[in-house]
């Protein structure tokens, strides 16, 4: 520090004293570029941890990723648990509805709760969303793939759940684990669990 | 209305939130300098969510949202202009 620079009794302030100020403003204006540049520099960045697998449950984490890659975002999404039904090739295409503990289905859970009734609320879903012009997942798996959204599958979870790397969509990022979706929500601008 | 003819237009009609923004911005990517994007949708949400990605988007303004009706359906028309 340079604090110590004052001025000799006739108020005079000898060469090396501003040598040593002058070097200090070129320190603390690349300090300030350097700064500048890590907050302004390069696109955005929003993280979403997605862990459900339900039809209701997969939309939000899909549309806001591609909504957000549309402002300019650079985004990730981190599957994991239930969440890797929605990049699986297979089951992503019947992701069902879950009609017990759900107080906005029209039934009482004692209905709720007798066989096939999953199946039939998820078809009154799936039909509304067809006439509601609402695109389906594997339509927003693939736009989120094309605007450049990364879209990751936990593998500690690929493992627990006995899924294969190949039964998810391609473009799919595997082996990656907690450790690089928390470096990844360190440098983020938004970070959500879904 | 937009004061010149757009370079090119993009027909969402029939597609809902989230896609009138992301093919727009797809659309509005290949646009040159000055160029200006006609989008066309269905989805009355689309006014509120181009106008904020417009907003939110450095190089697009938006120069006109309008209301139309076609065969008895709403269509949402808006240009945006690519400004550099």
């Amino acid at each position: 520090m340079s604090t110590d620079i004052t001025a000799s009794a006739d108020g005079q302030f000898s060469a090396d004293d501003v040598d040593a100020l002058v070097n200090r403003v070129d320190r603390l204006e690349t300090e300030l570029a350097d700064l500048r540049s890590d907050v302004e520099d390069g696109p955005k960045k929003m993280v979403i941890i997605a862990t459900k697998g339900t039809l209701d449950m997969a939309y939000p984490p899909l549309i806001l990723a591609s909504t957000a890659a549309a402002f300019g975002y650079q985004v990730t999404i981190f599957h994991t648990f239930w969440g890797l039904e929605i990049l699986h090739e297979k089951n992503s295409k019947n992701l069902k509805l879950s009609s017990v503990g759900n107080p906005n289905m029209p039934v009482p859970n004692v209905i709720a709760a007798l066989p096939g009734m999953d199946r039939m609320t998820t078809r009154m879903m799936q039909n509304k969303i067809t006439d509601n012009d609402v695109a389906s997942i594997e339509e927003l798996i693939d736009v989120s793939l094309e605007s450049g959204v990364d879209l990751q599958a936990c593998q500690m979870t690929i493992d627990l759940l006995d899924y294969d790397e190949d039964d998810f969509y391609d473009g799919v990022t595997t082996g990656v684990g907690a450790a690089s979706a928390f470096q990844e929500m360190v440098k983020a601008d938004i970070q959500l669990l879904v | 209305m937009s004061t010149e003819a757009p370079a090119e237009t993009v027909d969402v009609k029939g597609q809902n939130c989230p896609m009138p923004v992301i093919k727009t911005k797809g659309a509005f990517d290949s646009l040159g300098a000055g160029e200006t994007l006609e989008v066309v949708a269905t989805d009355s949400g689309s006014m509120s969510d181009i106008k904020g990605w417009a907003d939110s988007t450095a190089d697009a303004e938006l120069l006109s949202q309008e209301e139309t009706t076609e065969d008895g359906e709403s269509v949402y028309k808006h240009y945006i202009q690519k400004v550099k």
